[in-house]
């Protein structure tokens, strides 16, 4: 297990301003950093893992009422918002590698990027939020109905109440993410702005990998929900 | 079978008692046995393997024994009797409502014959209540949405506690009751007295009145299936799946139509949710389930004044 | 060593080092930030003492005619909430562990102070979210929130009480959190993970429980809030979901929880039986696996709470068989700690008083676990006074009393005076004696038959007696809690100033003065020796202060 070397006496004088005096080296600071960050995305897991056993149950109990709610989403604008989450993903791996090798002005370049991207995501979102509230697609309302009949059965009708049993972990599970990707880009406009005054490079570059960590985390999320909810039952 | 859970818990209670008396006695020998003298110093003791799997091993054997005796006895009690006497239970905010199956409803009051076994299937028409009688030693929580079962064998004439176990709200210390017990001429005479309507004839009517004889037809196959003899028999769906016809399944069927097809049919049955209360359900699954098993009808071979479906 | 002196002449220390409010609220020292969460849990505490005692005082009476049915529904609630949430959760890791994690294995501070800072914050916030719910007339949902009653039925301010879970949930995490990074990157050279204390052991198992449970509960109220605010359907019968969906989800947490609340009790009793036995524990090794033991193996029997609830038999089977698979390594720690006294050589201060408490009721807390894993007889008396009494004494028999060990153990520490002994025997013992009196007799009334959260039981008066034994011992243990509150606070201006070891005990916060520097070493320590290593010093033979 990792042990530090002897520290000296609080208050001297570091290499590095970023070093916080209760940690020995920097070595030390960075990898409690890494753990801690690592061990918020398990509890995110877990968080998560409530609503995708709750969903886990209904689908297995109302299958053919899900398959039918699921083909009422937009395919297209998922598949796209799939895109662009990785694409941003991609980006914010970007803007931690021009940290460690230098590049120092890419760095918010790349950040702004993933923003972009990042705000991408929501507005598509939004749309089709708004798209499932012209449908009556939005559950507790009054008018809610979702037309239509289980796959495969023309005679038998959906079932309004699985129904929106299944609207009901959509918007909770996309909504909790998409809160999670708000949280995420003003995340990233703070590293930005950091990022934009100089702050990191091949010495420190923490805050970057950490907050990448769980931009990629919020990215595998959307990577298992969007199958989960948008491909059930589907066919070509 | 209270003996029995009041057995389990006699031993459960000695072998408690030892453990603690043991604890006990130890701690308070060692305390003062071992109290501070000057001169003598404490003996530094790193531990002992063999100890530690000795008093691990042995006390999970004892569990093991309390598992084993325990489960037994749970097992018979959520298996019902096949022949058992059977007692429609709707538990509602803050009150339990009976409905025998010779007709006989009563509130908050169930009178039972001494000597033979009885079923309780039991819902809810709220949040969730629990059907609790200490003296017979058994619990089960009533549920919204389905039914959920309780038996138990009375031995001995008396009036019994009947409470809520599972906190439902304002009235829930209210919503208590009794289980009378009582011996079976005494019985007889408290259930002849009132001319009412089996529960399945209820049912009966209730099947013609609704139109669910268009289609399930006794003597030949009709739109639906037939479902002379259906009960606890399994059925083929038309995903593969087969489920044992029990009385949830008999009330899903009629609540949620399309939730299990049958296979070949078409899911052409309209849902009853909402347009029948949990009491004509009751009537309704207690008529389904008497079709084509005169011989053990259960409750008919009391003398009853009605004459059986 | 040089220590710091201020102008007054006084030696520095984290109280002393800087003054005003701000100081406080912006502190990022955990030990500043111990006696900060200090002050909340005791306010709960109190708060839900005082619900209690209005239960008990309505329960002397099988009539329901000191409060109306309603109010009473709310005062076990509230009970529940406040005494699980604010007061048993976030109690020994928060205010003891906070304090003495980092001394313990020779760092600063944790490793994220400000995160530290947050905890606390979220602790408030959660705390006034509970106060506003108890001042807007209270919730009576039961402290378990089963649905559809808490989503369909109820109209008191169950959203708000469910916020309040919530948010004290985040602190929780975080504190976890921080634990586990804390114990993992900032042990100090030398303080392998064989030579930690169990004290810091009991966190580290109490935080990943901490961590993974936390976030399950946090998203089944979540579920439960929104239910209720928008109509839907995920637990409601009547529109296609399942309220036993909403059991899983919330026992997933809350079973794991009483292991949270525990297991930090466990470390401060290995501590202190060690110290006043002036003996090493016997079987660390096992201690300290048995400490881990709990914690996985308490993740796999939440279903337990759920045998009469409608789920499989085989299932109830399944749950039944793993619930005594966790009951094993409870018994060898009671074993190891009875082994630890063998041969020592003990002495009866106030901290050793508790732990003796401890070991016994703890030891009947768990043996009555083994009834209700008992699936015969568990039907019998789930949902009855059996239930209240079992985990009465572990959570108050267990818990609180290995807290108030821990507060006494520690008190010098923290704060630099020693407590008055003698009152802090009397109260001891009155909290045994007040303690064994209020839940003995609930077991009896469990197996009688008498069903939880009855606030009327005049259909049955031979109830009575047992309830009436059961309040006259709550007067007592009110007594004996309240004794400790004074004493403390008389202590900190007339109480003796404390050696930096008063117990001649072991482990590095007693290597340090009382009390601490707020950077609490001078130098960072280099650990050459065992933990408990009383032999060692005993062989200095310095003095144990006796009691005044």
């Amino acid at each position: 297990m990792h042990t530090s070397p002897p520290a000296t006496v609080e208050g001297e004088a570091h290499e590095n301003p970023a070093l916080l005096h209760h940690f020995a080296t920097e070595e030390q600071q960075k990898n409690a950093a890494s753990l801690g960050m690592w061990i918020f995305l398990i509890t995110e897991i877990m968080f998560f893992g409530g609503m995708f056993c709750a969903y886990l149950v209904y689908r297995y109990s109302y299958f053919g009422d899900f398959a039918a709610a699921s083909s009422s989403l937009d395919l297209k604008l998922g598949t796209i918002n799939t895109i662009v989450l990785i694409g941003s993903s991609l980006t914010v791996a970007m803007a931690v590698r021009c940290a460690q090798v230098g590049k120092q002005k890419a760095i918010a370049v790349y950040l702004l990027l993933t923003i972009i991207l990042g705000v991408a995501f929501l507005g598509i979102k939004a749309i089709e939020y708004k798209q499932k509230f012209d449908e009556h697609h939005v559950p507790g309302l009054a008018n809610f109905h979702l037309e239509g009949h289980v796959p495969r059965h023309a005679d038998v009708p959906v079932n309004q109440n699985h129904a929106q049993i299944y609207f009901s972990l959509y918007f909770a599970m996309t909504g909790m993410h998409a809160l999670h990707m708000i949280i995420g880009v003003g995340l990233f406009a703070y590293l930005t702005y950091k990022a934009y005054k100089g702050r990191y490079g091949p010495g420190y570059y923490t805050p970057l990998e950490n907050g990448g960590l769980y931009w990629h985390f919020v990215d595998i999320v959307w990577i298992y929900l969007f199958p989960l909810l948008y491909l059930i039952d589907r066919h070509p | 079978m209270a003996n029995n859970v009041d057995a389990l818990y006699i031993f459960l209670l000695v072998v408690s008692a030892l453990m603690s008396v043991l604890i006990f006695t130890m701690v308070i020998f060692f305390a003062v046995r071992y109290r501070k003298k000057a001169g003598v110093r404490a003996e530094q003791i790193d531990g002992s393997h063999a100890l530690e799997i000795t008093w691990s091993l042995i006390p999970f054997c004892v569990f093991m024994v309390f598992f084993v005796w325990g489960a037994a006895i749970y097992f018979k009690e959520r298996r019902p009797p096949q022949n058992s006497a059977e007692v429609y239970t709707v538990a509602k905010q803050w009150m339990w409502k009976f409905e025998h199956m010779e007709g006989q409803r009563e509130i908050n009051e169930l009178h039972v014959p001494v000597g033979r076994d009885v079923k309780m299937i039991m819902t809810s028409q709220d949040v969730i209540h629990s059907f609790y009688v200490p003296a017979f030693r058994i619990k089960q929580d009533v549920l919204p949405g389905r039914y959920t079962v309780a038996w138990f064998h009375p031995t001995k004439a008396g009036t019994y506690h009947l409470f809520c176990a599972e906190y439902c709200g304002t009235m829930h210390s209210g919503m208590v009751g009794s289980v009378v017990v009582m011996e079976p001429k005494d019985y007889q005479a408290w259930m002849g007295g009132g001319g009412n309507q089996p529960l399945a004839v209820t049912g009966e009517k209730l099947f013609a009145e609704l139109g669910c004889a268009t289609c399930h037809k006794t003597d030949t196959q009709g739109r639906g299936p037939n479902l002379v003899a259906l009960f606890n028999k399994p059925v083929l769906l038309e995903d593969g799946r087969t489920v044992v016809a029990d009385e949830n399944y008999l009330r899903e069927s009629i609540l949620q139509p399309t939730a299990k097809i049958v296979n070949g049919f078409k899911p052409v049955m309209p849902t009853f949710q909402g347009q029948i209360s949990d009491e004509q359900l009751n009537a309704l699954v207690a008529y389904v389930k008497s079709l084509g098993q005169q011989s053990n009808a259960p409750a008919h071979n009391v003398a009853a004044a009605t004459p059986q479906p | 060593m040089a220590t710091a002196v201020l102008e007054s002449g006084e030696r520095e220390t984290y109280l002393n080092r800087e003054y005003g409010i701000k100081s406080w609220l912006l502190t990022v020292d955990h030990k500043r930030i111990a006696l900060l969460y200090l002050m909340g849990i005791t306010f709960f505490f109190f708060i839900g003492g005082f619900f209690a005692l209005l239960i008990r005082l309505e329960l002397l009476t099988p009539a329901g005619d000191l409060v109306q049915a309603d109010t009473y529904n709310k005062l076990f609630t509230m009970h529940g909430q406040v005494m699980v949430f604010f007061f048993l959760i976030p109690a020994v890791p928060a205010v003891l562990g906070n304090f003495l994690i980092p001394i313990m294995i020779g760092a600063k501070d944790l490793a994220f102070p400000r995160i530290n800072l947050l905890s606390w914050y979220l602790y408030i916030i959660g705390g006034m979210l509970m106060v506003y719910t108890i001042l807007a007339g209270g919730v009576d949902t039961g402290w378990t929130f089963y649905t559809p009653l808490s989503t369909e039925f109820l109209k008191t301010n169950v959203t708000t009480a469910a916020l309040a879970v919530f948010v004290s949930g985040f602190s929780s995490i975080l504190t976890g959190l921080n634990f586990i990074v804390t114990i993992h990157r900032m042990r100090a050279p030398g303080m392998t993970w064989n030579r930690l204390p169990l004290f810091v052991w009991a966190h580290y198992a109490t935080s990943i429980i901490q961590v993974l449970g936390t976030p399950v509960v946090a998203i089944a109220i979540v579920l439960v809030a929104l239910e209720r605010l928008f109509h839907l359907g995920i637990f409601n019968p009547t529109l296609g979901g399942d309220p036993l969906l909403f059991q899983h989800l919330f026992w997933f947490y809350s079973h794991p929880a009483v292991y949270i609340m525990i297991l930090p009790g466990m470390g401060i009793v290995s501590e202190i039986v060690c110290c006043f036995s002036r003996k090493r524990v016997f079987g660390y090794k096992a201690m300290a696996l048995a400490l881990l033991g709990i914690a996985v193996v308490g993740f796999l029997v939440w279903a337990h709470h759920m045998f009469v609830a409608g789920i499989s038999l085989y299932a109830a089977l399944i749950f039944s068989f793993l619930s005594y698979f966790v009951a094993v390594p409870s018994a060898i720690k009671v074993f190891n700690w009875t082994s630890t006294m063998y041969k020592g050589s003990i002495t009866y201060q106030t901290p050793m008083l508790y732990a003796f408490g401890f070991v016994g009721l703890f030891t009947i807390g768990g043996l009555t676990g083994l009834f209700l894993a008992c699936l015969g007889v568990d039907v019998h008396v789930t949902d009855t006074y059996f239930v209240v009494a079992h985990f009465h004494y572990i959570m108050v028999g267990g818990m609180v009393m290995a807290y108030l060990g821990g507060m006494h153990f520690w008190w010098p520490k923290i704060s630099g005076r020693l407590y008055p002994e003698g009152w802090g025997r009397l109260a001891a013992l009155l909290v045994f004696v007040g303690f064994n009196l209020t839940f003995f007799p609930q077991f009896i009334l469990g197996y009688m038959g008498m069903p939880r959260r009855y606030w009327d039981y005049s259909h049955s008066p031979e109830f009575q007696i047992l309830n009436v034994l059961s309040t006259a011992g709550a007067t007592i243990l009110a007594v004996g809690y309240l004794l400790p509150m004074i004493y403390f606070l008389w202590s900190m201006r007339y109480g003796k100033p404390a050696p930096d070891n008063p117990w001649n005990a072991a482990g590095l916060e007693w290597t340090i003065p009382s009390p601490p520097t707020t950077f609490n070493f001078e130098e960072q320590p280099v650990v050459t020796w065992e933990a408990y290593n009383y032999d060692e010093l005993d062989q200095r033979r310095e003095e144990v202060p006796v009691a005044h």
